[in-house]
């Protein structure tokens, strides 16, 4: 059982690792149009390189 | 109820004559833009096409270093330098996009955007926590004990007491306030369960007990946070519309003061100011015409369709639009004390009269909050007479309140909400109140205001086959020359003839527009000007060439959809009819062309709220759906309202639905969406009973562990937003 003693530290470093990148991705206001966000990947605009 | 909700209360319904009176100051909080940025409202707007058409379109103009569409708000924000919105409008219009300028000061978005996101990290942060947690949980209830399951135990709680405390904070101040004010609401059973959960499963972690409910308390943190964040995201995409719609208009006036001419709010304007209204205004202020003649439209006072002549020493009324020529007011009454601000107070007579709505949830919620507390203090109560065990008897109780915890209640009304918001969002109507759908969903009546609602508001020619060819190429040169709404139809109309070449063409104000053709004195106008028997019984407008008169008749276009609206609404067996300010004639005629058997013409605003109020009387629920100050009152006294977006401000803001494109279609469609998602609600509340009949007495029986907890709450929750997914 001593496995365990890595075992819960990873998973919750893991865990705690997805939450970060949540509170970025809200931080940096990913959330504010999911609708328009789900319409432009259609659009084959800035297909070749990212928008300046 | 939030924070969020609250304030939007407070701002939108609890006091319509507040943000109905233009002049109360609103000016106060409109600052200037921030650098540069422009908004403005696409209503239209609705796919990826349409994004890069805007935004392509905005950044080719020179001057605009950055265009962004926001499609869930319908909304494009515009860096710009030097560049205002009556530059960029025209630039959407030719692509074909309706475009309205915003005032940034009065869209409060970043506050809102605040709350939203608090509420979303919460949800974050109460998922993994959950999760974590869970993963540890599998193990306890697969089989791990002794000190394996007193270690796991131990970091659940490390997890779940810091997750309890930051994401079960909005329901603990929420609980608190009901509390102050003497109230159980929904919160109180919830942070009764989060904190009793929480305590009971440390104080059997320290006795190394077999249950402890932290993923439970965790859980329950997630889903009610779920259903709290999307009943503020339906009252915030509903309330930024909204607050959209009122920052459309920036009442202003043009004071004259020594002969200069000087633009000043509305609200500073003063009794005895002189005011200066040019054509295509809005008269700011009750007054008397001091000097100039012109034409006056009262449709969105009165109703009435034709307009009417003023001249010196004509008293006007606040809200009606002058149409051909400039005119000098001089102000008999501002603010308060205006005609405007009579019929606001009219409204929030009305408002108080229609009374509070108590919703579904509301009324589920008072009935529930006490049930629950007594079924937990009961066996609480119970098990500790029949085993005298308080820790025992604790246990059991914080069973029945994990259980019983409304889970599946708290999300019912929510997501079914913001589904059927969101469908109807799409059709083009917006839900400016929470209870609205229910509302919608109850009425059995239809009373339509006719001009600008049923009509567009904009007049059409009815007989251009009377006008020989001549008459066509002097009717038009006449014509072009005025921007009055009657002259732009006939131009409009005549557009495929040639002008004729006319000399000293001049328009008369108030009473229309004079040249001449080959010698002869040719005019277009009144008929009391050109020299016609005058009776008129509906828009009409007199051509002259030399002794011969004509008459062209207009009459005012529907409003696209009008038609299927009304014949959809009477199919559902709702009783419609047209209540309007305008003559009997055109209101037969309109209401014959819709099939719509009862009407009544010529009623004044008070009537108006009086015939709603008698058939209210009558029990009936009564939807009205109308768009002037005149409506107003009606709008507020009814059961539910809609106007369209042309509307008056004071009238978008009395109603509960705001109509965004010019069809008229989907106000049938949104009765049939309001049953629906009523039926989905009660449904779902049935669902949630069904499941605590089954699970409580497990709970009571002390049966209950914390996987049949974790089932029973994660099952009931799917069901109910699978259930209310089906309205989309």
């Amino acid at each position: 059982m001593e496995v365990l003693a890595f075992l819960i530290p990873v998973s919750l470093l893991l865990g705690a690792l997805g939450l970060v990148a949540f509170l970025w991705a809200l931080r940096n206001r990913q959330y504010d149009d999911p609708k328009g966000d789900a319409e432009r990947i259609l659009s084959d605009e800035w297909d070749d390189q990212p928008k300046p | 109820m939030t924070d969020a909700s609250a304030q939007f209360e407070s701002r939108l319904s609890a006091c319509p004559a507040c943000d109905a009176a233009p002049l109360a100051g609103r000016l106060a909080q409109a600052g200037p833009a921030a650098r540069g940025d422009i908004v403005l409202s696409l209503p239209t707007a609705h796919c990826a096409v349409c994004i890069s058409d805007v935004e392509r379109a905005l950044t080719a103009v020179p001057g605009v270093r950055d265009a962004r569409v926001n499609l869930t708000l319908r909304r494009v924000t515009i860096d710009a330098e030097g560049l205002t919105a009556p530059d960029l409008i025209p630039v959407l219009d030719r692509i074909g996009y309706e475009a309205h300028e915003l005032d940034p000061g009065a869209l409060s978005a970043t506050a809102a955007d605040r709350h939203g996101r608090d509420l979303l990290m919460r949800i974050g942060v109460s998922g993994f926590a959950m999760m974590n947690i869970m993963i540890l949980s599998v193990a306890v209830w697969s089989g791990a004990d002794d000190s394996t399951r007193d270690l796991f135990h131990w970091i659940s709680g490390a997890i779940a007491l810091p997750t309890v405390a930051f994401a079960g904070q909005p329901f603990f101040s929420s609980a608190l306030r009901a509390l102050r004010a003497g109230r159980l609401g929904m919160d109180v059973p919830i942070s009764l369960a989060l904190i009793l959960a929480s305590a009971i499963s440390v104080y059997e972690t320290f006795h190394g007990g077999r249950h402890a409910y932290f993923d439970a308390a965790a859980m329950l943190c997630f889903f009610l946070l779920i259903g709290r964040y999307l009943d503020y995201r339906t009252r915030a995409v509903a309330r930024s519309a909204a607050e959209e719609l009122t920052a459309l208009e920036v009442p202003r006036a043009i004071r004259l003061t020594d002969g200069a001419e000087q633009t000043v709010p509305v609200a500073e304007l003063r009794p005895d100011d002189l005011i200066l209204v040019r054509p295509g205004g809005r008269i700011p202020a009750d007054g008397v015409v001091t000097a100039g003649a012109s034409e006056i439209d009262r449709s969105l006072l009165t109703g009435e369709s034709v307009p009417v002549a003023a001249h010196p020493g004509q008293p006007l009324s606040a809200g009606e639009v002058n149409l051909t020529g400039p005119l000098t007011l001089r102000v008999t009454a501002a603010g308060q004390d205006s005609s405007l601000a009579r019929l606001t107070a009219l409204v929030a007579a009305a408002e108080t009269a229609r009374g509070h709505y108590t919703s579904l949830a509301d009324r589920a919620s008072r009935f529930y909050a006490p049930v629950v507390h007594t079924v937990a203090l009961l066996s609480f109560l119970g098990w500790l007479w029949a085993t005298r065990d308080v820790r025992v008897s604790l246990n059991v109780a914080a069973a029945v309140l994990i259980i019983t915890c409304p889970c599946a209640l708290g999300l019912a009304v929510p997501a079914v909400i913001t589904a059927a918001s969101g469908r109807l969002f799409r059709a083009g109507l917006l839900i400016k109140d929470g209870t609205a759908l229910e509302r919608l969903a109850e009425v059995d009546t239809v009373v339509f205001d006719k001009t600008g609602t049923l009509t567009m508001g904009t007049p059409r020619v009815d007989n251009p086959d009377a006008l020989d060819g001549d008459a066509r190429a002097v009717a038009l040169a006449l014509a072009a020359g005025s921007s009055h709404p009657l002259s732009r139809a006939l131009a409009g109309t005549l557009a495929d003839t040639a002008p004729a070449a006319l000399d000293d063409l001049r328009e008369v104000p108030g009473y229309g527009i004079e040249g001449r053709w080959q010698g002869q004195l040719v005019r277009l106008g009144r008929a009391d000007w050109i020299g016609a028997e005058g009776d008129a019984p509906g828009a009409a407008s007199w051509l002259r060439i030399g002794e011969r008169v004509q008459r062209i008749d207009f009459t005012d276009s529907l409003r696209p959809g009008a038609e299927e609206c009304a014949a959809q609404m009477q199919a559902m067996g709702l009783r419609v009819m047209i209540l309007s300010g305008d003559g009997a004639g055109a209101v037969a005629d309109i209401a014959a062309r819709l099939g719509i058997v009862e009407w009544r013409a010529g009623v004044t605003p008070q009537d108006k709220a009086a015939v709603i109020a008698e058939l209210a009387a009558e029990g009936r629920r009564v939807l009205m759906v109308g768009d002037g100050l005149n409506d107003t009152a009606a709008l507020s006294a009814a059961h539910a309202s809609i106007s369209p977006a042309s509307a008056l401000d004071a009238a978008r803001v009395a109603s509960d639905m705001v109509l965004m494109g010019a069809g008229l279609a989907p106000v049938a469609d949104a009765v049939g969406v309001a049953r629906a998602s009523v039926r989905r609600i009660r449904e779902n509340f049935g669902v949630s009973v069904s499941y605590n009949i089954l699970a409580v007495p497990i709970a009571i029986a002390g049966f209950a562990t914390p996987l049949i907890a974790a089932l029973a709450m994660s099952a009931s929750s799917i069901c109910v937003t699978l259930n209310a997914l089906r309205l989309r």
